[in-house]
């Protein structure tokens, strides 16, 4: 910003990753500190989960739904197994559920968007229309369509059990369809600049201009972006599970543990909402830090 | 022709084209699956000629083309075939005569939030722009964001243990039925309208300030300052007219994003909308439930969208008042 003051100096005596990392981290707000610690205790969790958990992940350790007790601090749930164990299991499935999702979804959406604003012509032309038509139906009631077309789990019950492949590869593609559409909007503004002209030019080929010239310059959009198709997608699959065509028993998941305990609210107990504010503040965490995010990369998605 | 007349009647083609192309994927959805849906359905032990019966007795075993103008056709009238669910037995039941109940109550509900929802937040959302900055401001940027991350049932289900367990002002499940009075039935859908109303609310609150923001920025309105125009002129005959398409826009969104959370919302409450009765079709694979379901919801979302887009062409100073 104000580099017209500062004196001329060595272009490539740059600031190290680290430095600037931790200069950063010296500026940030309150509430993306909160976030952040919050992820980190969430990533450890996942990791750790065996570790951690006072019980195995189906262990039956009481009788069905136990009230809080020394031996199972959160109670247990309809077939005895201990809720707190469950809890921590619960952000290694649900967590490391969504996060594949979400890498696939970049992984199809942001290469074709790239391809497509690279190429133009017909493969921008069929993507876009094909895509326009899909971002005309709402992520839920499609990926519930699918569902019931698909099936709940996966086509090989025999060799993958419950793992949910469909709902995997259903919401990846579905949500594709979004990082399509912004991976497309930037590369198209990157592809015009100069830099990447003068690499043309030069002579340089596909795959040099694609990860040396454009990725480079559209990664702090995607990475916003990539936080929040996260909270999207974990939030949509903690909806499906909890409306039980989402992440399949006897699989730890938030969503469906809140399903599974609801009729315990009318009894005065509040065992649905550990599971269900387990979710809320992650999602809160990750929106802090990809706000704060938004605030330190220019005004691109400024507002919402 | 008038350029309004014209941007309106493309907008509207385009609008049609949409959704055709989604009735089309929505009923190709069950061509998709490799393999076929009955095949996967009966399992893999299922003879040639169980499958070649069940889709003779689903009328699968036609083209699907023919199937998909018969169904888009009967779909206009408001007739969606009959469900696959007791197809065994001599009584079949009839999709619409299931939906349309269900269908009046969700808009009841949706109605409700939206009465609530849409002058609290366009009001909130405009002060919050107006006093940018204030710890008013502060306070509704941080609970607002808050709010948004949170999933639905998180919301209902604090909502059910305050008021409906602990306080038991509420039953914490909204039956209704059909003979139910009004007075009752809006009573028994307190508690789910008033967690889709916190659910939109957050989202469209930020969507007007934001929009009221960008507004206030542009160079007309620093004109009109500048030249001494009051602050109520300033908002009633320079930023008001130009406003009403962002309004718009945001309204729509957040109504169309209601068409959505109701889905969950229903299914906390027990509530007999066509959100459960989707959910419950796609639990039995119920396949013409599930698309008359998924056809109800996409037109509504792209006519709402497509309405917000007329509104803002109709209100275009610029197109209103051509060169």
């Amino acid at each position: 910003m104000n580099t017209a003051s500062a004196p001329l100096r060595n272009v490539k005596a740059r600031r190290s990753v680290m430095e600037s990392i931790r200069r950063n981290l010296k500026t940030a707000p309150l509430t993306a500190w909160f976030g952040m610690i919050v992820i980190l205790i969430y990533a450890f969790c996942a990791i750790f989960a065996p570790l951690l958990a006072p019980y195995g992940e189906s262990q039956i350790v009481g009788g069905a739904y136990d009230l809080p007790n020394s031996l199972t601090w959160l109670g247990t749930d309809q077939i005895g197994r201990d809720l707190l164990s469950r809890l921590i299991f619960g952000a290694r499935n649900t967590i490391g559920i969504a996060l594949i999702t979400t890498l696939l979804s970049f992984l199809v959406g942001g290469s074709l968007g790239v391809a497509a604003a690279l190429q133009r012509g017909w493969l921008d032309q069929g993507v876009s229309r094909v895509v326009d038509a899909f971002l005309a139906i709402p992520v839920l009631i499609f990926a519930l369509m699918m569902l019931a077309v698909m099936g709940k789990s996966n086509p090989w019950p025999e060799v993958f059990g419950t793992f949910p492949l469909n709902l995997i590869i259903i919401l990846a593609l579905l949500d594709a369809t979004r990082v399509f559409r912004l991976a497309r909007a930037v590369a198209l503004n990157a592809a015009v600049m100069d830099y990447v002209e003068s690499a043309r030019l030069r002579g340089e080929g596909m795959s040099w201009i694609v990860f040396k010239e454009i990725v480079p310059n559209i990664l702090p959009p995607l990475i916003t972006e990539f936080g929040l198709r996260f909270c999207f997608v974990f939030l949509t699959i903690a909806a499906l599970s909890f409306l039980g065509v989402g992440i399949q028993p006897p699989t730890a998941d938030w969503g469906s543990m809140v399903s599974e305990s609801k009729q315990l609210i009318s009894f005065g107990r509040p065992a649905p909402l550990y599971p269900a504010a387990a979710i809320a503040l992650l999602t809160v965490a990750v929106n802090f830090v990809v706000d704060w995010f938004l605030h330190k990369t220019s005004g691109l998605r400024d507002g919402h | 022709m008038h350029p309004v007349l014209r941007t309106v009647l493309q907008r509207l083609g385009l609008g049609i084209v949409t959704l055709l192309a989604v009735s089309v994927i929505i009923f190709s959805s069950l061509e998709m699956l490799p393999g076929g849906y009955a095949e996967n359905i009966l399992g893999q032990s299922a003879t040639p000629e169980t499958v070649a019966a069940f889709k003779r007795d689903l009328g699968l075993d036609r083209p699907a083309t023919v199937r998909y103008f018969e169904w888009i056709g009967k779909a206009v009238q408001g007739d969606f075939g009959s469900s696959y669910s007791g197809l065994s037995g001599s009584l079949k039941r009839d999709v619409s005569a299931t939906i349309a109940p269900r269908l009046y109550n969700t808009f009841f509900l949706a109605a409700i939030a939206a009465l609530i929802a849409v002058p609290l937040a366009l009001l909130l959302g405009a002060m919050a722009a107006l006093y940018r900055n204030s710890w008013f401001d502060r306070i509704v940027n941080s609970v607002t964001l808050t709010t948004i991350a949170m999933p639905e049932f998180f919301i209902a289900y604090i909502l059910v243990y305050v008021f409906a367990v602990k306080l038991r002002l509420f039953y914490p499940n909204s039956t209704v039925s059909i003979g139910t009075p009004f007075l009752e039935h809006l009573y028994r859908a307190a508690l789910p309208a008033i967690t889709m109303t916190l659910v939109i609310i957050a989202h469209m609150m930020r969507m007007t300030r934001a929009a009221i923001i960008n507004l206030l920025a542009s160079p007309y309105i620093e004109m009109a300052q500048l030249k001494g125009v009051s602050k109520s002129d300033v908002i009633r005959h320079h930023a008001l007219p130009n406003a009403w398409a962002p309004i718009a826009t945001v309204i729509a969104f957040n109504l169309a994003y209601l068409v959505v959370g109701v889905v969950v919302v229903e299914v906390v409450f027990v509530y007999p909308g066509i959100g459960q009765l989707m959910v419950d079709a796609v639990s039995s694979r119920d396949m013409p439930v599930v698309q008359a379901c998924a056809l109800i919801f996409a037109a509504t979302y792209i006519l709402l969208n497509l309405l917000a887009d007329i509104v803002s062409i109709v209100t275009n100073p610029r197109l209103l008042h051509p060169k």
